[in-house]
């Protein structure tokens, strides 16, 4: 089993300051971390392939520095990581990232299963899984719970959607996006922490995939959606009211709020 | 003047077990406001059986609807029949507009309808706007919910998906006419899914209800949650839980609150013992009155509530309850 696991460095989320006046996003004190949900991908990658034999792959598009959260993955048990990696690479929407990620999945070489994260925390779109599966011309399945069963040929996952939850297998190739429920992922171990100080990252730039990838179709240039502005929304004001060692009074005035937003029955 | 290779609003109508899930009237609601500013024709796409009725999105304000009819295909949520339904038709009709409910299905199906089209789409939008030259200003939330951002396509169609309970419903017009349009499907089967069963959930609806009173980990077990399910019951609404409590098992998933579980909206969110991690804050914090109980006063949660209690939750419960019963007695 070959497996590709998408993931994305993000800025540690708790750190992030945003400057309401100027609409900007300062992450210069925000230090970088896996996102949260590939780390729950990488986790599923790592327990079929040790069960399977398998070989794990993690790939990532970013500046130079995302090649940290490459070693953070083989550290915690991946074999191997690519980086995409091209100033002709920035900018680039879910359409583009997208097409950029098929084509590098494309050109590693045979694949069963590619795993993603559901969304990531900055970006937040959770499109570009299912997306990819788009352009690689393979079926998903999205918001993966629970990974039931699988063999060389299918695996069987709870995919939660339509309201519900849906027992769905699906024949390799194939692509699925999963949730924070699918695992608890593992941390880094001894070993591997080792092996990942060592081992080589490879890393492509657009020179490297130009055989399957339009130049037109990547970076801002081949990215349809553009952000015109970025607006910090002021907190919405609250009543704010507060009560201690009052009951009586915070009882008689909830009582108020629920008869006034009609809840509650005039007495 | 020219007329435009891509013209009209197309929204997709979700439905499930025949009955269209209330997100289309929504996006009617908002498709209208557009499409008179555009003066363009607003239509509808739905994919199910026969029986569906299709009327109700023309009483809803579409102008035509698309409806691709199988008596099986379209009965289970796969993606792959759906998004080459979809597709097909979107090639032919071309609109310049096309949005999907940021449903959890929505959510899977835009994105394969928006690569094969290769075209963009913008994310969980929470408005929608029309720019000076008529294009689709899409504004969404990112950087976990801190930000709003304004996105323009460049490609036709411009396409979103639109958070559900945004924005209002389409008003009814029964006598409304239009034109009903009925299309045979170009994909019926998919060999490389197989849906095997729908697990069976209990059936809570918590994004509808208008009334939520969710506990955290406060409650220790099953029987501490019955003040809760009582709380919820006097006020006709449903339980929520923190993901902390689902994690105990003491609630199922379907309660969840938060960024990774359910978005709620209701009128008034009621939190028992939650202290208001991120996570779950970004799942309610849009709830129209927002009253919360906890003994630590340093809590996050009581930054955003309008009514912030201090104390036991064993004991004000109770006392609620009483008090909504004592009402109830004088009516």
């Amino acid at each position: 089993m070959n497996i590709v696991v998408l993931v994305k460095q993000v800025p540690d989320m708790e750190k992030v300051k945003f400057d309401r006046e100027a609409g900007r996003i300062d992450r210069s004190s925000a230090g970088t971390e896996i996102n949260p949900f590939d780390l729950n991908a990488l986790e599923a990658a790592l327990q079929i392939s040790e069960n399977t034999n398998g070989k794990v792959t993690v790939l990532t598009m970013g500046p130079a520095q995302a090649e940290e959260a490459l070693r953070e993955a083989i550290a915690r048990g991946a074999d191997e990581g690519i980086l995409l990696t091209d100033v002709k690479f920035g900018g680039s929407d879910v359409k583009a990232t997208s097409t950029i990620l098929s084509s590098a999945i494309k050109k590693a070489g045979q694949f069963d299963l590619v795993i993603a994260g559901i969304q990531s925390v900055d970006g937040d779109t959770g499109q570009v899984g299912a997306e990819v599966a788009g352009y690689l011309g393979i079926p998903h399945i999205s918001n993966v719970e629970a990974i039931k069963n699988y063999t060389e040929e299918y695996i069987e996952v709870v995919s939660s959607v339509w309201e519900s939850q849906y027992l769905k297998r699906g024949k390799y190739p194939l692509l699925i996006t999963v949730t924070k429920d699918v695992n608890v992922p593992r941390l880094p171990s001894f070993k591997n922490k080792m092996k990942a100080r060592k081992v080589e990252i490879t890393k492509w730039s657009y020179e490297d995939l130009k055989e399957v990838l339009d130049p037109s179709k990547i970076g801002i240039k081949g990215s349809p959606t553009k952000v015109k502005k970025i607006e910090v929304p002021q907190q919405s004001m609250r009543e704010g009211k507060l009560y201690k060692e009052n009951d009586e009074k915070a009882v008689e005035d909830i009582l108020n709020a629920l008869k006034s937003c009609k809840v509650l029955k005039e007495a | 003047m020219t007329e435009k290779i891509y013209n009209g609003i197309l929204i997709f109508a979700e439905q499930k077990n025949n009955a269209i899930h209330r997100v289309s009237y929504e996006l009617l609601g908002k498709g209208k406001e557009l499409s008179d500013k555009i003066d363009c024709s607003l239509n509808a796409v739905i994919l199910g059986p026969e029986e569906i009725n299709v009327q109700e999105l023309i009483c809803r304000g579409a102008d035509k609807v698309y409806h691709i009819a199988d008596s099986t295909a379209f009965n289970k949520p796969d993606e792959l029949i759906y998004a080459e339904n979809i597709v097909s038709l979107i090639k032919s009709i071309k609109p310049e507009i096309c949005l999907f409910g940021a449903t959890t299905f929505g959510r899977s199906l835009a994105p394969r309808v928006a690569a094969s089209l290769e075209t963009g789409l913008t994310a969980d939008c929470t408005d929608l706007k029309t720019d000076s030259d008529m294009k689709l200003i899409q504004i969404r939330p990112a950087f976990s919910e801190n930000i709003l951002a304004h996105i323009k396509s460049d490609i036709y169609p411009q396409m979103a998906t639109v958070r559900y309970k945004e924005f209002e419903e389409a008003k009814r017009d029964a006598d409304r006419t239009g034109e009903l349009i009925k299309i045979e499907p170009v994909k019926t089967n998919n060999d490389l899914i197989e849906i095997l069963e729908e697990i069976s959930n209990d059936g809570i609806n918590i994004q509808d209800a208008k009334v939520v009173v969710a506990a955290g980990v406060s409650v220790k077990s099953a029987e501490d949650l019955s003040m809760i399910n009582e709380l919820a019951y006097l006020l006709g609404g449903e339980v929520g839980a923190s993901r902390a409590l689902v994690e105990t098992g003491i609630i199922s998933k379907d309660h969840q609150v938060g960024y990774s579980g359910n978005r709620v909206k209701p009128a008034v969110y009621i939190a028992c013992g939650i202290s208001g991690a991120p996570q779950h804050l970004a799942g309610m914090k849009e709830a129209g009155v927002i009253i919360a109980i906890n003994n630590d006063p340093s809590a996050p949660i009581f930054d955003i509530a309008d009514y912030s209690i201090v104390g036991d939750m064993y004991k004000i419960i109770p006392e609620i309850i009483s008090a909504i019963r004592n009402n109830e007695l004088t009516i």
